[in-house]
């Protein structure tokens, strides 16, 4: 089978899935994995100036469904990584331009040189999200820690069952540890506790990831940046490596024991 | 499961994180079985009402509560005490509900026949139904201790 389909999803918009995305690719090439991530948000596209690669951009993913281009000639490398790929959505059309058994037959051809195809999901419940999710080996629910994110979440997280592409793994973004501290955030565990729902990534809120998307270098490339450093072990942890969650996650003692608790379940 | 996070943690829990998870876990129910708040409580009327139509309630006790464990467990949970009955409900009464709630109505000598019928039946049942009521106060009498 080749690589592995991971789909980043939410469905609240501004959750973070493009930071996420953005953030999984620069962090999976820089463990050395040959890394494709496309951008499913077709018309409203945003991944490639996030990742800094707008000025480069000739073809797009409608451009490969439609036969316009070939795949390679649509695949944008990065700047600092030689195995890294970007294949950008196209600005002037819509989500109907693309359906899931193309994403599926797109995918099925990237597994076969690269080891994570990561799709970038647009937000909502309609065909955007039904061609991000078809070809998913694994999804990734990106929330915030607020009552509309999680709930958004729940309910994409039961499309995602009903999909037969569950239960899927949380990334919950944007975290103020002293708000939570204070009693006046949802914390992780409150998350967990209405999600049910393992958790792989915890990313306190951190202002350089708006210098990065200023500038258009993901945050996980600077080494000072604690969301980056967050976002990094979630790119272990897709790999299968064990990595205990840091001190501003939270209390990383609690998650280990929960995170075994859930294994043995 | 909060509560245990929530002792192994000593966190006191106060603020708008508080309320935060609670009305989460409010709108998840109803989101989770696609049933609004407000028709909940319509069906909860409705079945209150078809109850009374048998037997006594103590309304001010009665509680019909959907409980969750998560997105693919719910189910609702009912305690409704049954007050104990002295005197059996009239035959007339009884008659009266069943005939109003009759699709076809019937005719006059089948209603008199009809009508005996159910003045014997209904003598039972309403001894059951006390004896339920029995049954109930003492569970929650028990629960109480």
């Amino acid at each position: 089978m080749g690589g592995k389909v991971v789909t980043i999803t939410s469905g609240k918009g501004g959750v973070g899935k493009t930071t996420a995305t953005a953030n999984l690719g620069i962090s999976l090439a820089n463990l050395g994995k040959k890394v494709v991530v496309i951008d499913a948000d077709i018309g409203l596209r945003n991944l490639d100036v996030i990742m800094g690669l707008e000025n480069r951009i000739v073809y797009d993913l409608v451009d490969i469904v439609e036969g316009r281009a070939k795949l390679r000639q649509a695949m944008i490398k990065h700047k600092k990584f030689e195995q890294l790929f970007l294949i950008p959505a196209a600005q002037t059309r819509d989500k109907m331009a693309v359906s899931p058994k193309d994403m599926v037959e797109l995918t099925d051809k990237l597994r076969e040189d690269h080891d994570y195809v990561i799709i970038d999901s647009p937000a909502g419940i309609e065909r955007g999200f039904r061609n991000a999710l078809e070809p998913a080996d694994e999804v990734l629910i990106v929330t915030n820690p607020e009552v509309s994110a999680v709930r958004d979440a729940d309910r994409i997280i039961g499309l995602i069952e009903a999909a037969d592409k569950g239960p899927g793994r949380l990334i919950i973004n944007r975290l103020k540890t002293e708000m939570v501290n204070k009693g006046e955030m949802l914390s992780a565990e409150d998350v967990f506790d209405i999600l049910s729902l393992e958790i792989i990534g915890i990313i306190p809120e951190d202002e350089f990831v708006l210098s990065a998307s200023n500038s258009g270098v993901p945050v996980s490339l600077n080494e000072g940046s604690r969301a980056g450093m967050a976002f990094a072990n979630v790119a272990r942890r897709v790999t299968g490596e064990d990595v205990p969650f840091m001190d501003l996650e939270e209390n990383p003692g609690f998650f280990k024991r929960l995170m075994r608790f859930l294994d043995g379940r | 499961m909060t509560s245990l996070l929530n002792r192994l943690f000593g966190r006191p829990r106060k603020g708008s994180g508080k309320t935060a998870k609670d009305r989460l876990r409010f709108v998840l129910q109803h989101d989770r079985i696609n049933l609004p708040p407000e028709r909940l409580e319509e069906m909860k009327r409705e079945i209150l009402a078809v109850i009374v139509k048998y037997v006594v309630v103590d309304k001010d006790r009665v509680e019909i509560a959907l409980e969750q464990r998560d997105r693919n467990q719910s189910k609702l949970v009912a305690e409704i005490p049954v007050v104990k009955q002295t005197v059996p409900p009239s035959p007339e009464t009884y008659a009266d509900s069943r005939q109003n709630n009759s699709d076809k109505p019937l005719g006059e000598t089948e209603d008199s026949v009809d009508e005996g019928e159910s003045a014997a039946g209904d003598a039972e049942e309403a001894a059951v139904a006390s004896e339920d009521g029995e049954g109930a106060d003492k569970e929650e009498k028990e629960n109480k201790k």
